[in-house]
């Protein structure tokens, strides 16, 4: 470079190349400042961060994540909702005297023990609960204390503010919010991310009204259990669903598991009599059993080594509707051996869903118990419900199929506008629905059901007395039942079935100790249609429907086979229905 | 108003008057906003560290006014000791560099420190600056492009040292940095396409090679898979909002361990807001412009060379820590020049930046100086 005379000027051109350079240099840094700051200010004005955030802070995070979806009933009435709560939590480091803060503030903090305190306050931690969910009053006390190193967390708590009335239906969720049981398990996804309320086809006008007849019944007759559902026939709405026990889901931990269990979804049971309404639908559909055919019940039927009798025995020859009207199970066994027999049973049990567990927007779905070898003697007893063990909402569902217009009704917890639009699976014909109906109506009208008579309303229904299975492997042990009523009303035009199963009553004064289902369930029945019918602006029967239902009934003379005496006998006239 | 007069001719009055004094109160400002920074961001993450809340505070404090002190006094120096400056360092810090794995402290999986005189230094800190101006140096004493192949020697040289260490952030940096300079010496435009090309390779050769790259970048490209650095530091600036949450009132710097150094953007944007990120960024850029602008001017091409690759240095180290923050680019653990906390490399970064000063001012030159 030195002594080179011409090096400054080589060096100079270089310089004067280079400038075009460094003007490009300076343009491209200038872009790269530029879209950098382009970028800041997109995600500031941005109001959603432009990829994932999530952030420790917690109250943006409470801000930013949405709440759990409200539950509401069919008509928007409130059934779970959220409320933010404070947690207190403290930086032990951060108090000035961890000991006496400990003191202070478990004197003012309810189930708080400063003992507790003190050990979780170790030193060398930085974080420590002190208490969930403070009352607001608590909360007003901590902060009176001003003392450093304290914090509150807020939180979302999920609140019910119906209490007890729904809880089965419900369920809850845990500490985190998640759902644990019930609709908030069972939707707990669409709970977490759509907000909007998630209504249910609950009326909890008609769930009041339920559980509260439910459980005085539920007390009187000192059952260990009950079941009450009311479902629309049509849509398979169900407008409540009662389980007793039951428990609050604002504090499920102290529910215990009889209260947990749900035992119209969950619980399979024997449902006895009331089975007979499938067996009777199954044999006037198979057109080999008619209205006017006659069985012989005068006495026992054997099969192989057992004896079948009946509980309000005739002992005589009894027509069909006789049979279904006193709950006759030589009949009904008859009537299922001429209709088909086992392979008949399982073709419609299978039709009508009784097989597998129901689709419902539950977590409890109990998975009924089906026979496995359809010899005689199981056709016999599954006849009149024994051998199969289905939930109550199985065969509410059923019945409701089968009383309005014979198609398969699936149940649901979701309000539906408008009716189903699936197609939906035939179950009989429309002829066997109308004389189905009137033999329900029978049942209430003349035969074991009388007690679910009430003057507003035509009810159709069939009464059940099951015997539980004993505490051993085989066999029933003859003491506890399983009592219940299923009724259809108004039973010329069904808009409701209405179950009610009580897990073995004990009978009262009131019942002349009785514990049958006509007894004790009937009337539980009755009272829930005569109080929720105005309620769900069902008109009265007019008195053409019930002068209908009469001209189809004949009275005719019969013989007590047992006493020798005369009698009421029933047939039906079918006179241009 | 003003210490000197014009007419003096003394050293400090020389200083003053040929002096571009708007970058120098451009710098100062940034080692303001970096001092603010530092209370802002740091006590919780000292806490957390197990050490007194004002640990990095003082630290950064008793290393800032040596820095400034450095800063000026190497922008005192004329050119040609820049260059002696930046030959002495280069010796020096690249011996330590070389004996770093040997002799090095090993930190989050790096051996990139080695104790001096009782201070932590990172010597590849003080070795870029000093890389820059010998590179320059040897592109700008051979007519066109003959000075490339030594400079390329060089450069290559502290490269294999720096991969080893491995500080690959640096190496890309160096990498990126020796590529400008060649851009402005006059490498001509099929070069610079097929260095470009080869720099794309190194990447992705880089990719392949390293674990801990390879897992960053996949990280970066799957938009399911947020790091937990990134994701915080992102709401963190969407927190703050245009006018931030508050000094003091930031939360990012109770999550982030690094909240105060490669995440302080985040920690200023959330506590002070975007339109005060917004001047911060636009006071880096301003820095590089005006110094491009002073380079563009310059009548030296050791003077362009140095101060283009010095201003590059800066410039690529302030945007790369930016665009990371704002989840632009990929982790990368590169720190926010003077704003970020820093012990030693705050004085490696006064040594760059008082280069500078001293190579944009008025009348600069290598040659034909005394």
């Amino acid at each position: 470079m030195t002594g080179d005379p011409d090096g400054g000027g080589r060096a100079l051109t270089a310089v004067e190349g280079g400038r075009l350079r460094v003007r490009l240099l300076a343009a491209i840094f200038a872009l790269a400042f530029l879209s950098v700051g382009i970028r800041l200010v997109d995600m500031v004005s941005d109001a959603t961060p432009v990829r994932s955030a999530a952030s420790g802070d917690e109250a943006a995070r409470a801000a930013r994540v949405p709440a759990r979806a409200e539950i509401r009933d069919r008509n928007g009435i409130l059934l779970a909702t959220n409320v933010q709560v404070l947690s207190l939590t403290a930086d032990p480091s951060e108090l000035p005297d961890p000991d006496a803060a400990a003191e202070l503030l478990a004197a003012r903090l309810a189930g708080v023990e400063a003992a507790e305190l003190k050990r979780r306050f170790t030193v060398g931690r930085r974080f420590a609960w002190v208490k969930r969910e403070l009352t607001p009053a608590e909360q007003r006390a901590v902060l009176e204390l001003g003392l450093p190193g304290l914090d509150f967390r807020i939180s979302q708590r999920r609140l019910y503010p119906q209490r007890r009335l729904a809880s089965h239906v419900l369920g809850f969720t845990g500490v985190d919010n998640q759902g644990l049981a019930g609709i908030e398990l069972a939707m707990d996804r669409r709970l977490r991310e759509t907000p909007e309320p998630l209504v249910t086809s609950l009326d909890i006008r008609v769930q009041e009204v339920v559980r509260e007849t439910l459980l005085r019944a539920y007390r009187r007759f000192r059952a260990i259990g009950a079941c009450a559902i009311v479902l629309d026939a049509r849509s398979g709405e169900l407008l409540s669903l009662v389980s007793l026990p039951d428990f609050d889901p604002n504090a499920y931990e102290r529910a215990r598991p009889a209260e947990r269990e749900n035992r119209c979804t969950g619980g399979v049971y024997e449902l006895g009599s009331l089975f007979k309404v499938i067996t009777a639908a199954m044999a006037l559909e198979s057109g080999e059993v008619g209205l006017h055919d006659r069985f012989n019940a005068s006495e026992p039927i054997r099969i192989g080594r057992n004896r079948i009798g009946d509980d309000h025995a005739k002992a005589r020859w009894l027509t069909v509707p006789e049979i279904f009207a006193f709950s006759s199970n030589v009949g009904t066994v008859q009537m299922a051996f001429a209709a088909g027999g086992a392979a008949s049973q399982q073709a419609f049990l299978e039709r009508l869903g009784m097989t597998r567990p129901l689709e419902i927007e539950l977590v409890q779905r109990g998975r009924p118990l089906v026979p496995r070898r359809w010899i005689d003697i199981v056709s016999a007893t599954v006849s009149f419900g024994h051998g199969i063990a289905v939930t109550p909402l199985h065969f509410a569902a059923a019945v409701a199929g089968l009383s309005t217009d014979g198609r398969r009704v699936a149940p649901t917890l979701l309000r539906r506008d408008g009716p189903p639009k699936e197609p939906r699976v035939r179950l009989v014909s429309e002829r066997t629905v109308r004389d189905l109906r009137w033999l329900m109506w029978l049942v209430v009208e003349k035969g074991t059901g009388t007690k679910a008579r009430l003057p507003a309303y035509l009810i159709g229904g069939k009464t059940g007395t099951a015997d539980k299975p004993g505490k051993g492997r085989r066999g029933y042990d003859g003491e506890a039942v399983i009592a219940s009523f299923v009724g259809v009303f108004p039973i010329e035009d069904p808009r409701y079935v209405v179950l009610v199963t009580l897990d073995d009553p004990e009978g009262d004064e009131g019942t002349f100790g009785f514990r049958y289902g006509g007894w004790t369930a009937a009337p539980v029945v009755a009272t829930i249609v005569d109080r929720i019918g105005p309620l769900l602006g069902v008109a009265p029967s007019d008195p053409g429907a019930r002068q209908r239902f009469f001209a189809r009934l004949k009275i005719v003379p019969a013989m007590n086979g047992r006493t020798g005496e005369m009698e009421e006998g029933l047939a039906a006239l079918d006179a241009g229905w | 108003m003003s210490p000197f007069a014009r007419t003096n001719r003394g050293l400090l009055a020389n200083w003053w008057w040929t002096l571009d004094r708007a970058l120098l109160g451009g710098l100062l400002v940034i080692a303001l906003v970096g001092v603010v920074m530092v209370f802002a961001s740091s006590p919780p993450i000292a806490k957390r560290l197990g050490y007194e809340e004002t640990r990095f505070v003082v630290k950064h404090l008793t290393f800032l006014l040596p820095a400034i002190l450095l800063l000026l006094g190497t922008s005192l120096l004329a050119p040609r000791g820049v260059l002696r400056a930046a030959f002495l360092l280069l010796a020096g810090f690249g011996l330590l560099l070389a004996l770093t794995p040997f002799l090095g402290t090993e930190i989050k999986g790096a051996r990139r420190w080695v104790s001096v005189a009782g201070l932590i230094l990172q010597p590849s800190e003080f070795v870029k600056p000093a890389l820059v101006v010998v590179s320059a140096w040897l592109l700008a004493r051979r007519p066109g492009m003959a000075g490339a192949p030594q400079a390329a020697a060089l450069t290559g040289l502290m490269l294999l040292l720096l991969v080893i260490q491995p500080d690959l952030g640096m190496s890309v940096l160096v990498l990126a940095v020796f590529g400008v300079q060649l851009f402005v010496a006059g490498l001509p435009w099929l070069l610079i396409g097929g260095l470009a090309g080869l720099g794309v390779l190194g990447l992705y050769a880089a990719y392949v090679a390293f674990p801990h790259v390879q897992t960053r970048i996949d990280d970066f490209l799957d938009p399911t898979k947020e790091s937990y650095q990134v994701e915080t530091s992102l709401s963190a600036v969407t927190s703050g909002g245009l006018f931030g949450r508050g000094p003091g009132e930031g939360v990012v710097k109770f999550y982030l361990p690094e909240a105060h150094s490669d995440f302080v953007f985040a920690t200023l944007a959330e506590e002070f807001g975007a339109i005060a990120a917004l001047l911060v960024l636009m006071l880096f850029g301003f820095i590089v412009l005006r110094g491009l602008w002073r380079a563009y001017e310059a009548q030296d091409r050791f003077v362009q060379l140095a101060a283009v690759g010095l201003l590059a240095q800066f410039g690529l180290q302030a945007l790369v820590n930016i665009a990371v923050n704002l989840n632009l680019l990929p982790t990368k653990g590169m720190t926010l020049p003077f704003v970020s906390y820093g012990g030693s490399s705050l004085l490696a970064l006064a040594i760059g930046m008082g280069m500078l000063l001293a190579l944009t001012r008025v009348g600069a030159r290598l040659e034909g100086a005394p």
